[in-house]
């Protein structure tokens, strides 16, 4: 697992039920979504995004997480090569869980989100003795 | 090159459509250091000197080592998952491993005087051009 070389993966667009006046593109990060125990863990990359620029929230069991990028960073650089592009992120998930929303923990750290949806206590599985 | 930074969808749009039209370009594609490989580079330019932005979100700083030589960078490292076990997966898009790629610069560079900065998973390495690369103005006598 340690020694297998990374490989680069082609950043995939958001789907977008209209069409926008203006051609903003934007991308979806990639994520890995693992449950444990007590909670639901979703992991996204947004490279180039601050803590102060994301917005997470939950509206019908739909989970949406947009993170944005400060372009201003690029301001008076001229693109001599490129390998890819760069725009604000935003994906949902639907969650099959029922989760606690006030108990929901987020960390930003090197690029990457972590978000810990703790289960609600009627979602958590429970061990069931047979008598 | 960006001319309205205060409307931000402009400048945004702007911005996508230069990294676009210089994908893949030919600067370093005759060089042997060709794309594909991992991190994902773009390199631009400032004034005289190359910033180079690499994406490597998720990446400890320590685990990160960068050398120059010549007009040569070499960025290698690791990429490792900081999950506990015991978890059963839903999704997995992430990839980890480990990584080494040279960029092979088409211009000579001051290799003491690269500065690289890792905020938000993104790497900026600022390369200066060598001295001797740097146009003179030639005085006529």
């Amino acid at each position: 697992m340690a020694d297998q070389e990374v490989q680069v993966q082609q950043k995939r667009e958001v789907e977008k039920k209209q069409e926008s006046t203006i051609p903003l593109r934007s991308f979806l990060p990639v994520s890995d979504i693992f449950e444990t125990d007590h909670a639901l863990n979703v992991v996204l990359e947004m490279p180039g995004v601050a803590k102060e620029n994301v917005e997470i929230g939950i509206d019908n069991d739909v989970l949406k997480i947009s993170g944005r990028i400060d372009i201003a960073k690029y301001e008076g650089l001229q693109p001599v090569y490129t390998e890819y592009n760069i725009g604000n992120y935003s994906r949902s998930f639907q969650l099959s869980n029922k989760v606690d929303q006030d108990g929901i923990k987020a960390e930003l750290k090197d690029g990457v989100m972590t978000l810990v949806l703790p289960k609600s206590e009627k979602a958590k599985s429970r061990r069931i003795s047979v008598n | 090159m960006f001319p309205n930074f205060n409307d931000p969808f402009a400048a945004m749009t702007a911005l996508q459509r230069a990294l676009e039209s210089r994908l893949e370009s030919e600067w370093i594609g005759a060089s042997t250091s060709g794309a594909g490989s991992y991190p994902p580079i773009n390199i631009f330019q400032q004034n005289d000197d190359f910033v180079a932005v690499i994406e490597l979100p998720g990446v400890d700083k320590d685990d990160l080592q960068i050398e120059a030589k010549e007009s040569t960078v070499r960025i290698s490292g690791k990429k490792t998952p900081n999950y506990g076990g015991n978890a059963s997966v839903h999704r997995r898009e992430r990839l980890f491993g480990v990584f080494d790629r040279t960029l092979s610069l088409p211009v000579q560079i001051d290799a003491d005087a690269i500065r690289a900065e890792y905020r938000d998973g993104l790497l900026a390495l600022f390369i200066p051009r060598a001295a001797s690369e740097k146009p003179r103005s030639i005085k006529i006598n």
